[in-house]
C-alpha cells in the first residue's frame, strides 16, 4: 500500500533522511524507533506534506499514487492521517465543527455526500465511547485548554472519524501517563483492520506493549539500519540504540 | 521543531478583484464641485428644509472652516481637496414606492445580493435604502407605523417630525464636535431616522443598505436613532460600493439616544471598496458614531465588522450618563493589502454603577495597518463603574502591522477597569494542522480567522453573522498563498 523508495529529505542545509526504503502492506502495523535526531519525526512530516522540508531524492506512493506530488490536504483526502506529537490549538473553533468540516472535505473529495449536523453528531458520539472521552469535549475549541492526554485522545478521535488508510502516529505516547496511554492504544487497536495500516513513530518500547507491531525498524542517521519483528523493540529497550549505531546514545 | 516554514507563502498578494465593483448608470442631478455657503443653501433648498436646519448647517460650516483635519490617527493619505468634492447628487425623479424605483437601482441591489423586497419579506427586515444621497424605498413602514415606530429617511423626518429633529439633532454629536462631524453637519444630504416610542419593542431588525454611487460624490449620511423609555431596537447597517479610481470621501455621523430603560443594538457590516492591491482608489471612511445612554438603566451596544475602505477612522462610543447604564463595543476590523484602519471606542462613564465592555479583534494582512484606539474615562461622579477591555490582534504575514493604543482615565477610585491585550500570528502550524485533516488552505485560514472573531460574530444578528463570515473570507482571499 505505502511504498517508500530511497527517500531523501533535508531541512535548510541539513540532510535528515538519507535514503529510506520501506513497504507497508494493508493491515500492517510498522514501528519506527530510533535515537533523538535520527529522522523519525521528519519521516512522519515528509509523508504528510508538512512545509519546510525539501525532498532531495526517492519516491513515495500510496496505492500506486505519487504521494509527494500531492498537497497536504490531498494527501489527507487520499487517506494519510498524521496524529501530531504536539496537536495544535485553534481558539474559538468548535471541535465538532472542525471535525465535521474535515470529514465533509474528505467525503466531498471522494464524491460522497456531505453529512449534515445531525448525522454527524450521531457518528461522532459513537466514536467517542471507546476513547472514554467526555461529550463536553466536542463543544470545546479545538485542543484549546486540553490536557496533554486530552489532546492525544482528540487526535485519535479525529482519526476514528476520518477513517484513514494510513495512520501515522508521531510520538503519540510522549507526555501520556499509563492510563491515558492504554486508552489511546485501545483506540488505535480498535481501528486496526485489514485495509488500514499504521506507522508508529516512537522513542520508547512502552507504547509497543499496547500497540503490537508487525515490524520494527530502527532509524539512525536518516536510514533504516535494522528491521525485525516485535521482539526487536524489547531488545532495544534492553541494550539501547548504541548497540546498533556503534555509539553511546542516551535514550 | 527545527522545520522552517516554506518561503513565506503568506506574502502572496491578493488577486481577488473587488466583487461588488460595478457602477450604476443613472443621470445625477448634481451640484458643482466645491463647498461654500451657496452650496449649503443649494442643498438645503433642494431638500426644502426648514430654516432652523439651514441655520444649523451654516453654523457648522463656519465652525468647520476654523477646524483642522485630525492628524493623531495612525493613517496616512494625501491631503483631500475639499473644493474638488461634489456635495450633492441625487437621482432625478423621487420614487414614491418600490414599483417606481428605477429598475437599474433594483438591479444593483440584486447584484449586491440584497433584493430588497425578497430580503425584506424573507428576513422580516424593513429596509430604508440609501442610494446615492436620496432614499429609494421604505418597506414595512405601515406595520411599524401601527406600533408608533418611525423609520424613514432623514429628509422625510425633517418634514414630518421636525420637532424630534430639532430636539435631538446634534445632541449627541454637536456640529462642532470634530472636523468631519462639522463637515457632515454642514452638507449631509440624507440618511436614516428612527424613533421607537415608549415601551415598544421593535418587532423586526431595522436595516439600511448604504451605497455610494455617482463619481466623486462624497457621501454624508446622517443617522439619528432615538429609543424612548423602555423601548428596544436592533438596527443593522451594511455597505458596499462600486469600484472607483479616485478616492471617495465618506464622512457619516450616527447619533443614538437611549432614554430610561431603553436598549439599542447597532450592528454594522462595512464593506466599501478598499482600493486595489497598490492602494489605489478606495473609500476614505471618516465616521463619527456616538450613543448617549441618557436614562437610568439604558443600554447601547455597538457591533461592527469593518472589512472595507482604504482608510477607516471610526470610534463608535457610548456616553454612560444614566445610573446603571451599559455600553458595549464589539469590533472586528480587517485590513489587507494597503488598507489602514484606526478604530476603537470611547466609553465615558458619568453615572453610578455604569458598566462597559470592549472586545476588539483586529486582523492585519498584506501591508495593512490596523490600530485599536480606545478611551475609557471614569468621571468623578461615576461611583462603582466597571470596564472590561479585550484587544486581540491577528497578523498574517510579516509586512502588516497591528497597534493598540488604550487610554484609561480614572477619576473615581471605586472604579474597576480591566484591560487585556494579545497579538498573535496566524500559525503555519495551525494551517498545516487543518490541511492535514483535509481542509484546503483557504478554508483553513477562514476557519482560524472566524474562530478568532467568534466572540464578536456571536453578537451579530444571525443572518448578518453569516454575511460577515462570507465577507471576511472574501476580504482575506489570497492573503495566504
Amino acid at each position: 500500500m505505502l511504498v517508500i523508495k530511497g527517500l531523501k529529505a533535508r531541512v535548510e542545509d541539513k540532510q535528515i533522511l538519507n535514503g529510506i526504503d520501506l513497504t507497508i502492506n494493508p493491515g500492517e502495523v510498522h514501528a519506527i524507533m530510533g535515537p533523538n535526531g535520527s529522522g523519525k519525526s521528519t519521516l512522519a512530516h515528509v509523508l504528510s506534506g508538512r512545509p519546510g522540508y525539501e525532498i532531495t531524492g526517492g519516491s513515495v506512493t500510496l496505492d500506486g499514487k505519487d504521494l509527494l506530488a500531492l498537497s497536504p490536504e490531498d494527501r489527507a483526502r487520499a487517506g494519510v492521517f498524521l496524529a501530531f506529537q504536539y496537536p495544535v490549538e485553534i481558539p474559538g473553533v468548535n471541535n465538532t465543527y472542525f471535525l465535521k468540516a474535515a470529514l465533509n472535505a474528505v467525503r466531498k473529495s471522494k464524491g460522497e455526500e456531505e453529512l449534515d449536523a445531525m448525522d454527524f453528531l450521531e457518528l461522532v458520539k459513537a466514536k467517542l465511547k471507546p476513547l472514554k472521552m467526555d461529550e463536553s469535549m466536542l463543544q470545546r475549541a479545538v485542543n484549546e485548554g486540553f490536557s496533554g492526554g486530552e489532546k492525544k485522545k482528540n487526535e485519535i478521535l479525529q482519526m476514528a472519524v476520518l477513517e484513514p488508510k494510513l495512520g501515522i502516529l508521531d510520538e503519540t505516547d510522549s507526555g501520556l501517563d499509563i492510563d491515558a496511554l492504554k486508552v489511546v492504544a485501545d483506540g488505535v487497536n480498535a481501528l486496526r483492520g485489514k485495509n488500514r495500516s499504521f506507522l508508529v513513530v516512537t522513542h520508547y518500547q512502552r507504547l509497543l506493549d499496547y500497540i503490537v507491531p508487525d515490524q520494527v525498524h530502527v532509524l539512525a542517521g536518516g536510514k533504516i539500519i535494522k528491521t525485525g519483528g516485535k521482539e526487536l523493540a524489547l531488545e532495544l529497550e534492553e541494550k539501547g540504540y548504541g548497540w546498533l549505531t556503534g555509539e553511546k546514545v542516551n535514550a | 521543531m527545527t522545520a522552517k516554514p516554506q518561503e513565506p507563502s503568506v506574502e502572496k498578494v491578493t488577486t481577488e478583484e473587488y466583487k461588488y465593483g460595478f457602477v450604476t448608470d443613472i443621470e445625477a442631478d448634481s451640484a458643482p464641485p466645491g463647498l461654500n455657503e451657496d452650496i449649503i443653501r443649494f442643498i438645503s433648498h433642494k431638500k426644502k428644509e426648514p430654516k432652523f436646519l439651514l441655520d444649523w448647517r451654516l453654523k457648522a460650516y463656519q465652525q468647520w472652516l476654523k477646524m483642522k483635519t485630525p492628524e493623531w490617527a495612525y493613517v496616512h493619505y494625501p491631503p483631500i481637496d475639499y473644493q474638488d468634492v461634489i456635495y450633492y447628487s441625487a437621482p432625478k425623479a423621487g420614487p414614491k414606492s418600490l414599483a417606481e424605483v428605477d429598475p437599474e437601482v433594483l438591479k444593483t441591489f440584486e447584484k449586491l445580493g440584497v433584493p430588497m423586497e425578497e430580503r425584506a419579506m424573507l428576513a422580516g427586515v424593513a429596509v430604508d435604502a440609501v442610494f446615492d444621497s436620496v432614499s429609494v424605498g421604505t418597506t414595512f413602514k405601515k406595520k411599524l407605523g401601527e406600533m408608533g415606530v418611525i423609520f424613514c429617511s432623514f429628509s422625510e423626518a425633517v418634514h414630518e417630525h421636525p420637532e424630534l429633529i430639532q430636539q435631538y439633532l446634534g445632541s449627541v454629536v454637536p456640529y462642532n464636535d470634530n472636523f468631519y462631524a462639522a463637515l457632515n453637519s454642514a452638507v449631509f444630504t440624507d440618511g436614516s431616522f428612527c424613533y421607537i416610542p415608549k415601551g415598544v419593542r421593535c418587532p423586526m431588525e431595522l436595516s439600511t443598505y448604504f451605497r455610494i454611487n455617482a463619481a466623486k460624490t462624497g457621501q454624508f449620511e446622517r443617522t439619528l436613532l432615538i429609543a424612548d423609555e423602555d423601548a428596544y431596537v436592533s438596527y443593522l447597517e451594511g455597505c458596499t460600493a462600486p469600484m472607483r479610481d479616485e478616492n471617495q470621501l465618506h464622512a457619516a455621523v450616527v447619533e443614538l439616544v437611549a432614554l430610561k430603560g431603553a436598549e439599542i443594538k447597532y450592528s454594522t457590516v462595512q464593506n466599501w471598496y478598499p482600493g486595489d492591491k497598490d492602494g489605489k482608489g478606495g473609500i476614505y471612511n471618516f465616521v463619527t458614531k456616538r450613543g448617549a445612554c441618557r436614562g437610568d438603566s439604558s443600554k447601547i451596544s455597538w457591533t461592527q465588522v469593518e472589512t472595507g475602505s482604504a482608510i477607516t477612522w471610526k470610534y463608535p462610543s457610548c456616553i454612560l450618563q444614566g445610573d446603571n447604564s451599559v455600553g458595549e463595543f464589539y469590533s472586528v476590523a480587517v485590513v489587507n493589502n494597503m488598507q489602514q484602519a484606526d478604530t476603537g471606542t470611547k466609553m465615558i462613564h458619568l453615572g453610578k454603577n455604569t458598566k462597559s465592555t470592549i472586545v476588539s479583534k483586529g486582523i492585519s494582512a498584506g501591508k495593512g495597518q490596523n490600530t485599536y484606539r480606545g478611551l475609557v474615562r471614569i468621571q468623578p461622579a461615576a461611583e462603582n463603574a466597571h470596564n472590561y477591555t479585550q484587544c486581540d490582534s491577528l497578523l498574517m504575514g510579516d509586512k502588516c502591522g497591528a497597534h493598540t493604543v488604550p487610554y484609561i482615565e480614572v477619576k473615581n477610585n471605586t472604579a474597576k477597569v480591566g484591560h487585556e491585550a494579545s497579538t498573535s500570528k496566524i500559525g503555519e502550524d495551525q494551517i498545516f494542522y487543518c490541511q492535514q485533516r483535509g481542509l484546503s488552505k483557504e478554508d483553513a485560514v477562514n476557519l482560524i480567522v472566524n474562530g478568532f472573531c467568534k466572540e464578536v460574530f456571536r453578537k451579530l444578528p444571525m443572518e448578518f453573522a453569516v454575511e460577515a463570515q462570507k465577507l471576511l473570507s472574501v476580504s482575506l482571499e489570497g492573503s495566504v498563498g
